[in-house]
């Protein structure tokens, strides 16, 4: 029975993509949903991804990673078919397979052994991934300098203009009668009689159920709800040409061209919190690879270039948890966000609209894998 | 559309897509092109729509032209010089041309 004074039946905390792909999943399911924010000036990965949806890379060291991230792939022409009917708007999902571009033998060779170890992980699902010679690849990818000796390739890589995923789920969200609350940062939450009371700056929300979508604030969130969120933000840079004519038709993983032709080049990983700082150091290895990789970008002009938090947890993996001590409350985290977006909202947010998490599915993921003792 | 004053400078040529344009010390290419009647000078990558020198101070990014092969510089930066190839884009450019 839900308490006379509760507003909502579940407050989202976070409003970038995992938030806002739980809250329209949420909606989708009948739930009177609060999606709680920070304001403009928030550290927000959703406005600085590389906005790939991959697969080839996930899950060395946690099989069931792999299977979940197959399974969102899979979901996502059905989702962003849902997302163009109920906004109009199209966020270019396109799965054409992507590749992991090999610059020397020994990166190739070290590619390699990481997908065979991936296959031959227990419960390990195929990816239909291949390594692909020189000879192989130049006829997918013509355009290849010199330098690249070879790569690994699988079909179920794809990429999506993630502005638009942003823009698109917070339009549905809207249209559903979420009720979006920018500049209500969370500063503690208590759970009284089964009801949640959030207090933000500008006032409490009472909610039945909390989810926390908050990225790597989930690590100052989760404790108020009995969870833990062990993260480890690291920042990453995006280097951006001007639009170019259509000449690469697959994402790589560090470079794609994206669907209004400019092309994203990245993957750096720095050690550090500050999503204001660039160094140039880091964006010229960035290029250099990229021309490397592709030489006839040699011409093209750069035109913008950024950083951004990447949201990690300790181990890379996702986190899915439910609280034991404050039942009602669920940890919602991962780096993925754009990849995983489907499953949040196909997947996740059901679960949490049935108030517990299907342990079949995301058991893997609770955190209390950071915390295994030792027995005997 | 535009006059010149009558003492502007000594003559330079140069090129705009391979036809001489006559222009003055001083210019910058995109104050030559619109005295020699080009008011388009490239087309969006997205719609299309045709684009000419709009600010003439760098700030609209709308007179992007090729100049001696380097592609979408702004021609109100550019200052002319003596037998210059400047050309007008397209829509998107081509990598690797």
């Amino acid at each position: 029975m839900r308490a006379m004074s509760e507003e909502y039946d579940v407050a989202v905390v976070g409003g970038g993509l995992v938030g806002a792909a739980t809250a329209w999943g949420l909606a989708r399911e009948g739930c009177r949903v609060a999606l709680l924010d920070e304001g403009d000036r928030a550290v927000r990965a959703s406005r600085g991804n590389f906005a790939l949806v991959w697969v080839q890379s996930k899950g060395i060291g946690l099989a069931p990673y792999s299977a979940w991230t197959v399974r969102s792939s899979n979901a996502w022409a059905g989702f962003a078919d849902l997302l163009r009917d109920e906004t109009g708007f199209d966020v270019c999902f396109q799965r054409p397979g992507g590749f992991h571009l090999c610059l020397s033998d020994k990166e190739l060779e070290t590619r390699a052994n990481a997908l065979k170890r991936l296959h031959n992980q227990p419960g390990a699902v195929d990816i239909k991934s291949e390594i692909l010679d020189r000879t192989q690849l130049i006829k997918m990818l013509p355009d290849i300098g010199p330098d690249v000796v070879g790569a690994s390739f699988s079909p179920l890589d794809g990429h999506v203009n993630s502005l638009r995923l942003f823009r698109t789920l917070h339009t549905a969200i809207a249209a559903r009668g979420v009720r979006y609350l920018p500049s209500h940062r969370v500063e503690a939450i208590a759970q009284e009689g089964g009801t949640f009371r959030l207090a933000t700056s500008q006032g409490e929300i009472r909610a039945g159920r909390v989810a926390l979508a908050a990225g790597n604030a989930n690590m100052r969130l989760a404790p108020m709800v009995g969870l833990e969120a062990p993260m480890r933000p690291e920042r990453g840079q995006i280097v951006v040409t001007e639009r170019l004519r259509p000449f690469l038709h697959h994402p790589t993983g560090t470079l794609r061209q994206t669907d209004e032709g400019t092309v994203m080049m990245g993957d750096s990983h720095e050690d550090s919190t500050d999503p204001s700082g660039l160094t140039l150091g880091v964006s010229a290895k960035i290029v250099e690879r990229a021309l490397r990789a592709f030489p006839l970008l040699a011409g093209a002009n750069i035109v913008r270039t950024w950083s951004a938090i990447r949201v990690m947890t300790r181990d890379g993996f996702p986190i899915y948890d439910e609280s034991e001590s404050h039942p009602g409350a669920f940890v919602v985290c991962c780096h993925s966000g754009v990849t995983l977006a489907a499953n949040h909202a196909l997947t996740v947010a059901p679960m949490i609209a049935r108030g517990a998490l299907d342990k079949s599915l995301v058991a893997p993921f609770s955190a209390r894998r950071f915390y295994v003792q030792a027995t005997g | 559309m535009f006059k010149r004053l009558a003492d502007s400078g000594k003559s330079v040529a140069l090129t705009v897509d391979g036809r001489p344009v006559d222009c003055r010390a001083g210019d910058t290419v995109a104050a030559a092109l619109l005295a020699a009647g080009v008011d388009r000078c490239r087309t969006t990558p997205v719609s299309g729509a045709p684009r000419g020198p709009y600010c003439l101070m760098g700030v609209c990014f709308d007179c992007l032209v090729t100049i001696d092969g380097v592609g979408s510089r702004q021609a109100c930066l550019v200052p002319v010089r003596e037998g210059m190839a400047v050309e007008t884009q397209s829509g998107r450019r081509e990598a690797g041309r």
